[in-house]
């Protein structure tokens, strides 16, 4: 078992004959099940021609009606990537990662409330994950995304972060003590996205073959204090917590109408102390991560 | 991106928000023809710079002859303007405002920007204007109103309506300060805005309501489709190594230590700094090389990181995934002797290729300190500038 994604699922891929999908694309079909799993890509002037024998539809419902997909993932360039996680959502898929950097803020603001809409009014909710994220993967399974594959394991430790690279960091560091992963998932840097760090938690908890997790975040919103108190209620699981950006300058990036918003709870050192507060094993050092999850199972 | 109140104000009364009438001047005569071309009897003489404060600084001066117009404007055009934002070393004046003066009878606040917590757009409104909002919300939270508009339907008549009786705007101006708000949201969004700020609006004596002050915040994803907002860009007002860095892909930021950092992504790049500070010392900047670091592009991040005087050491931290360590193994070898680096420098790789990373850097004969995991990085490189 695993979460969102295993070696059964059929996935589709937006933005496949561009040079960054192709790329990505080969890695993702050269990993474990991959060949079986990504059987669809979308091109509305490339239909019927192929990429590495991937057959290109016009549109994601084509896709999803000839190949029985449920997935999708995204490198459209970003004027277009909101208009794709939607034409995505039309098509009733389970799951939209988006990998896809840059995007317009307004334009995944616009997305994710017709998206909320559309389930208010009955229809069915796609779960996204992104975008600027690094994607998904289910060791030796599975790869959605631009992760390098060679360095997870199979195993029960789930791994959450929002960056790419220090989700790598902790997977590495957990590969290099024996201790392998169900799932790492990277939900990406961006204000406005899909599912959150309180999401993934709630899908490790409720999975049977993740014995504990790793849940890395970063300065600024509210979503790792929002997870750490749910998780408090309910997680049945050890967690061990770290987040960057202790000496990151206020302001710097954010501006201070957005801090003044989020209550000023969003730093570092505020975010490491809810989570203590409910119940994790927090580090201020990242190179402990591996090691402090080894020694709380 | 951030641009002046100027500017702001420009964008402002194209959709529709009033304003006091004003140009910029670049100049002290520059600054009088404007008065003079202005008319009137009282002119605000408003020094330009991307940071807030600036009245109390004494950047901003009431004159009430064009004679004072002049005085003020020699006065503050090229002085260092010092404010909480700017840092201790300020920031220079090279642009005024001139404007007429305004007859004040109530200032309030009114803010929109993009809340993560609900994906939706706040409009915020304050009856406390013309303070620092900030001390506001932290000593009288309940006097900051909210409205979350969804962008799918946009703000409402109620909504905004809402929001103006909240902060007590009088009933024969309520219609003037519902339009002026509706109007801000409108701006917000057809400008791309991340934040858009009028501190203070105000309630004139004869009942009219406007825009005293604009500051606006862009966001950077989506200046490819804002030509216009893009034209204001200054960059006398951003930081040169900042603006050098962008121009290969390079996020950087100066801080305050002295430890270099070249790191390949935002989150590792933030832990790497926060293990230096673990360890004792404080990074010297903040720098992503990103997803396809190239020798030329990791010579360039050497050369930004070592223009800094006060460097006096260098950590590189690389996570190889699709970056292979090799590659930038070698993007650090040459980079070292382009710049004939003569500060200590810790490697440390992991992921893709890194043996072969490291061998390069072991074979270039360089001084380069290896390290296996962060930890043992930050610590190596600590222990060398001391």
């Amino acid at each position: 078992m695993s979460i969102l994604i295993n070696k059964n699922t059929k996935v589709i891929t937006q933005g496949i004959t561009g040079k960054t999908g192709q790329f990505h694309t080969e890695k993702c079909l050269e990993y474990a099940n991959g060949k079986n799993c990504f059987v669809a890509g979308v091109n509305p002037k490339k239909a019927g021609e192929k990429v590495f024998d991937i057959p290109i539809f016009a549109s994601v419902k084509q896709a999803a009606a000839e190949t029985g997909a449920t997935v999708s993932v995204i490198y459209v360039p970003p004027p277009g990537a909101a208009a794709a996680i939607w034409e995505a959502v039309e098509a009733d898929l389970d799951l939209v990662i988006c990998i896809t950097e840059g995007i317009p803020v307004r334009d995944m603001l616009e997305v994710r409330n017709k998206m909320k809409a559309r389930v208010a009014a009955g229809g069915k909710e796609t779960l996204l994950l992104g975008p600027n994220c690094p994607g998904l993967i289910t060791p030796d399974e599975i790869k959605i995304g631009i992760m390098p594959g060679h360095i997870h394991k199979k195993g029960r430790i789930g791994v959450v972060s929002r960056s790419g690279t220090l989700t790598y960091e902790a997977v590495g560091q957990l590969t290099d003590l024996g201790l392998g992963q169900s799932s790492a998932v990277g939900i990406g840097g961006d204000p406005i996205n899909g599912l959150k760090h309180i999401d993934i938690m709630r899908l490790f908890n409720a999975d049977p073959d993740t014995d504990a997790v790793i849940m890395i975040g970063e300065i600024g919103g509210p979503d790792e204090a929002e997870a750490a108190v749910w998780c408090k209620a309910n997680m049945k699981k050890p967690v061990v917590g770290f987040i960057a950006g202790v000496t990151a300058p206020a302001g710097k990036r954010m501006g201070h109408a957005g801090a003044l918003i989020s209550g000023g709870a969003d730093t570092a050192e505020a975010k490491l102390a809810i989570m203590e507060e409910c119940g994790f094993t927090v580090t201020r050092n990242p190179a402990e991560m591996g090691k402090l999850l080894k020694s709380v199972l | 991106m951030k641009i002046h109140e100027y500017q702001g104000k420009e964008i402002l009364r194209k959709f529709g928000v009033t304003t006091p009438r004003g140009n910029p001047a670049f100049s002290v005569d520059e600054a009088v023809k404007v008065a003079t071309d202005l008319g009137g009897k009282v002119w605000v003489v408003k020094a330009q710079i991307h940071a807030g404060g600036r009245g109390k600084g004494g950047g901003v001066k009431v004159a009430k002859s064009l004679d004072e117009v002049r005085q003020y404007a020699s006065q503050i055009l090229g002085m260092q303007l010092i404010t909480h934002q700017t840092g201790p070393q300020g920031r220079k004046v090279s642009r005024l405002l001139i404007e007429d003066g305004a007859d004040i009878k109530k200032e309030y606040y009114l803010a929109v920007l993009t809340d993560r917590a609900s994906q939706k757009v706040a409009v915020m409104a304050s009856s406390e204007g013309g303070m620092d909002i900030e001390k506001v919300a932290h000593d009288t939270p309940e006097k900051i109103l909210k409205e979350f508009v969804d962008p799918i339907v946009g703000i409402t008549d109620q909504q905004a309506g809402n929001l103006a009786r909240g902060i007590g705007v009088p009933a024969a101006s309520l219609a003037q300060a519902v339009t002026l708000i509706k109007n801000l949201y409108r701006c917000y969004m057809e400008t791309d805005a991340s934040l858009a700020e009028i501190n203070p609006m105000i309630l004139e004596a004869n009942g009219n309501i406007k825009a005293l002050d604009a500051k606006f915040n862009f966001d950077d994803n989506s200046l490819y489709r804002q030509q216009d907002i893009v034209a204001y860009r200054d960059l006398d007002e951003e930081d040169p190594d900042e603006v050098a860095a962008s121009k290969f892909d390079l996020t950087y930021i100066a801080l305050d230590g002295n430890i270099g950092c070249l790191v390949n992504g935002a989150g590792l790049a933030m832990a790497t700094m926060d293990t230096i500070k673990l360890f004792g010392a404080e990074p010297a900047n903040f720098l992503d090389v990103g997803g396809g670091a190239t020798t030329e592009k990791v010579t360039e991040a050497f050369k930004i990181m070592l223009k800094n005087p006060a460097v006096k050491g260098i950590l590189v931290n690389i996570f190889g995934g699709i970056m292979k360590c090799d590659t930038i193994a070698e993007g650090i070898v040459a980079a070292a002797r382009v710049v004939h680096l003569s500060v200590p420098l810790v490697v440390r790789m992991k992921g893709t290729n890194d043996e072969i990373g490291k061998k390069i850097l072991k074979d270039s004969g360089l001084p380069i300190i290896s390290a296996d995991n962060m930890a043992e990085a930050a610590q190596k490189i600590v222990a060398a500038v001391k």
